[in-house]
């Protein structure tokens, strides 16, 4: 391709982003209303989030119409590729930063708290823990219940969008689309549970440091869950519209690399958030 | 089936302000970022001049101490968030694609995003200094819990830092998938011209680190507002955890500010030296290293605050081990130099005091590396000077030159040398009159961050204040020169530097709209 650059698609003057600005700058006005407890403020994030809602599938649309038109293939294609990568690398940083909140937590913050008598008398330095100062009794949530069966609804919707995968490379498009509606509705399973364990908890954000990282980590990765099992409908509608071909479906792609990410993010959460 | 793919409707693009908003062309949004860092650099600028005109001498005179607190925090967060990340952004969205050969972005309408998140962020920024109980006032740092305990301003902070961080990390992604897939055929990495490579390790760093600061914001905003107890020891929490998972942050994000600005510099010394850069390899590894020490050196930012002697032995030799590879690069820059036929234009200028005076910032963070020296020295004016030698004399000097130097690309016209010269020797003598006396006010024990002082700081701080003055003055000279030259001016022709050597001198001045609409080839 040694005319690349004719071929590289240039997408023309867009008004999306600026959709999305406003939007965002909505969100965030009203959110900053909210915490202020000004009446209006959910209503304005309410505005905010349709103009967000609005803006992505505004741009999402026109990036399929592109991709349906062959615009988004050879080394667009590529570039798709590398940027879902160092997205998904980029999200992985940010869970990075609570399970290093969690980590810091149990290595450092609670052995310290509990080494010196004269600090915080009478604290036994365990985890999970509440801290010292707010003395709560609670019961911590156990592993091998709702969680270990969330990990098994986890692993088999990725097995299911794996096979949904393979069956649109075959080109057996029942296949993908039973495989699609499997993951999708493990999915929300997976997502019904978790507010289940939530309703059921013996304890709550403001739980200390066990409550705070618990609620935290669960719920940017049941937020992120709750993404993919959106997008990967999405997909699944596409599908049945008789998008992508066997060579050709990076859209579906992407979102099952998405989709294993918060697998794996899940493993990690489930050792060391429920189980160690 | 080629005329098809390439639309037609990509010349006849919105007029007026229509275009700005809507635009996906790479060259107009690294004007657009580049317009918006001036206008924050100016910003940030008067609360510095606000904050010396306090200083100017002992004593409560202009400002309250709590509105001094605003104006030390906004001035930091504004100028590097601001001010230098979205200059150096400018620099990558203008000179990216035209020094490899590429049509654009990978990305021109999230590139478009990336800038225009921008501006909700100032917007919340600026406005927060109108709220009740004023603006953000726990320093840059925003450490709990002090922030914990602020205002409607705090979380307007939190979620400005939000958005500038999606925009960073967007952007990042663009660059790098630019860089790794829009290169012209037979430019190999290795042939890319360095300030590519830096900017390519660069928004490694961003995609890195941005998520974690924005995980430790959330916290503090979940601190907060939603009862956690991340930075509260009666929950469990550590404040001192959040300074940990800070400068993760923190560490790579000073590199952040300032590897673009080695690459600036990279690109002038060969020019005006008329020499090829001595070291290329060398340069590559060196940055790349330095990237990488970013990560494993965080916690010499917070000596003081306890940590166990083979922690704090640890992190001071790590830092120590940075001065090698920023050695090897000095080095290259001098070699570079040694026997060229040089001239003085104002980009050479400023890309030699750079080199002088970002060294000495690299020896004062030697000394500051030193754990005894640096618990003297934590929170005292020696580091308000160390970090002004590398952020102002290293990152915006190096923008500075790095505007002279490719002003006659973008417009097509040659800069007014003579203004040019007179802004950088302003630029340079009142910085030094401003911050190296700092180094002298740091030693003898001066605190930053207050807006009074003991009588016996009273006559530097007068200097320093005078030095500020005119250093902020100088920079109108520069706007103006920036001014004149888009509005007119000698012609520059394609290649007004003779010794320019990369790819964007091969086209014409400025050069067209959509740069390589056919691939040069890369010998």
């Amino acid at each position: 391709m040694a005319d690349h650059a004719q071929t590289y698609y240039v997408p023309p003057p867009s008004h999306w982003p600026l959709v999305g600005s406003l939007g965002i700058l909505t969100l965030a006005s009203g959110f900053i209303l909210l915490l202020a407890k000004v009446a209006a403020g959910p209503y304005v994030m309410g505005v905010g989030a349709l103009i967000l809602i609005y803006m992505l599938v505004g741009w999402f649309g026109s990036v399929i119409r592109e991709d349906r038109a062959g615009k988004l293939e050879g080394q667009v294609d590529t570039s798709y590729r590398w940027g879902m990568m160092w997205f998904i690398f980029s999200e992985v940083m940010f869970f990075g930063g609570f399970f290093g909140a969690l980590f810091y937590a149990r290595v450092f913050t609670v052995p310290d708290l509990g080494a010196d008598e004269l600090l915080w008398p009478g604290f036994v330095a365990q985890w999970p823990t509440a801290g010292p100062g707010l003395k709560e009794q609670f019961t911590p949530m156990h592993a091998w219940g709702i969680p270990a069966l969330n990990t098994l609804i986890l692993l088999t919707s990725g097995a299911t969008v794996t096979w949904a995968h393979w069956g649109l490379k075959r080109g057996r498009r029942d296949q993908a689309k039973l495989g699609l509606i499997l993951t999708v509705a493990l999915g929300f399973t997976f997502l019904c549970l978790q507010a289940y364990e939530y309703l059921e908890a013996a304890f709550t954000l403001k739980t200390g440091i066990y409550g705070a990282t618990f609620y935290m980590l669960t719920g940017f990765h049941g937020l992120h869950v709750t993404l993919g099992a959106i997008m990967l409908t999405v997909i699944t509608f596409r599908v049945f519209a008789g998008h992508f071909t066997p060579e050709s479906h990076f859209g579906f792609e992407a979102v099952s690399w998405y989709w294993h990410f918060v697998d794996v993010v899940w493993l990690v959460l489930f050792v060391f958030v429920y189980w160690l | 089936m080629e005329a098809v793919l390439h639309d037609s409707h990509h010349e006849d693009h919105p007029t007026g302000l229509m275009r700005w908003f809507t635009t996906t062309n790479h060259k107009d949004i690294g004007s657009l970022y580049l317009w918006f860092s001036l206008l924050m650099f100016f910003f940030a600028g008067t609360l510095a001049m606000l904050i010396r005109a306090e200083l100017f001498q002992p004593g409560i005179q202009i400002v309250q101490p709590q509105i001094f607190n605003q104006l030390t925090s906004m001035h930091g967060l504004i100028m590097i968030f601001g001010a230098i990340m979205p200059a150096l952004v400018g620099f990558a969205n203008w000179q990216i694609p035209l020094m490899i050969g590429a049509p654009d972005m990978a990305f021109p309408r999230m590139n478009n995003w990336s800038f225009w998140l921008l501006p909700v962020a100032a917007i919340l920024l600026s406005t927060s200094f109108f709220v009740p109980g004023g603006a953000m006032a726990g320093g840059w740092t925003m450490y709990p819990p002090l922030y914990i305990q602020g205002g409607i301003s705090y979380d307007m902070t939190i979620l400005a830092v939000h958005i500038m961080g999606l925009s960073s990390i967007m952007g990042a992604i663009n660059i790098i998938v630019t860089v790794l897939n829009l290169r012209a055929p037979g430019m190999t990495l290795m042939k890319m011209p360095l300030f590519v490579w830096t900017w390519l390790i660069t928004a490694f760093l961003l995609v890195a680190v941005m998520p974690v600061l924005a995980s430790v914001v959330t916290m503090l905003l979940t601190d907060r507002h939603f009862g956690t107890h991340f930075f509260n020891a009666a929950g469990g929490g550590d404040p001192i955890m959040y300074q940990h998972i800070f400068w993760t942050f923190g560490h790579p994000e000073v590199y952040i500010m300032i590897l673009p600005a080695f690459g600036i510099i990279s690109t002038i010394i060969p020019t005006f030296a008329r020499k090829k850069l001595f070291g290329y390899t060398s340069m590559v590894y060196a940055v790349a290293a330095i990237a990488g020490l970013s990560f494993m050196v965080w916690a010499h930012h917070m000596f003081t605050t306890g940590m166990p002697v083979a922690g704090q032995l640890y992190f001071m030799y790590a830092t120590m081990l940075i001065s090698v590879p920023t050695g090897v690069k000095v080095f290259n820059w001098v070699a570079t130099l040694w026997k060229g036929s040089i001239s003085f234009e104002t980009p050479m200028l400023f890309a030699l005091a750079f080199v002088c005076l970002f060294t000495i910032g690299g020896f004062s963070g030697l000394v500051v590396s030193i754990v005894p020296v640096d618990i003297q020295l934590q929170d005292t004016y020696y580091v308000v000077a160390h970090f002004h030698y590398v952020l102002f004399s290293g990152s915006a000097m190096a923008i500075m030159g790095g505007i002279y130097y490719w002003l006659p690309k973008w417009t097509g016209h040659m800069y007014d040398e003579t203004l040019g010269r007179i802004h950088f020797w302003l630029t340079a003598i009142a910085f030094n009159v401003t911050f190296f006396p700092m180094h002298f006010l740091g030693l003898a024990g001066m605190p930053r961050r207050i807006p009074d002082y003991a009588l016996q700081f009273a006559d530097f701080n007068r200097l320093v204040s005078l030095g500020s003055f005119v250093l902020g003055a100088s920079q109108l000279i520069f706007l103006y020169v920036v001014v004149k030259c888009i509005r007119g001016g000698a012609k520059a022709g394609d290649r007004p530097w003779e010794g320019a050597e990369t790819l964007e001198w091969s086209l014409s001045s400025p050069p067209p709209y959509h740069s390589f609409t056919v691939a040069p080839e890369v010998k």
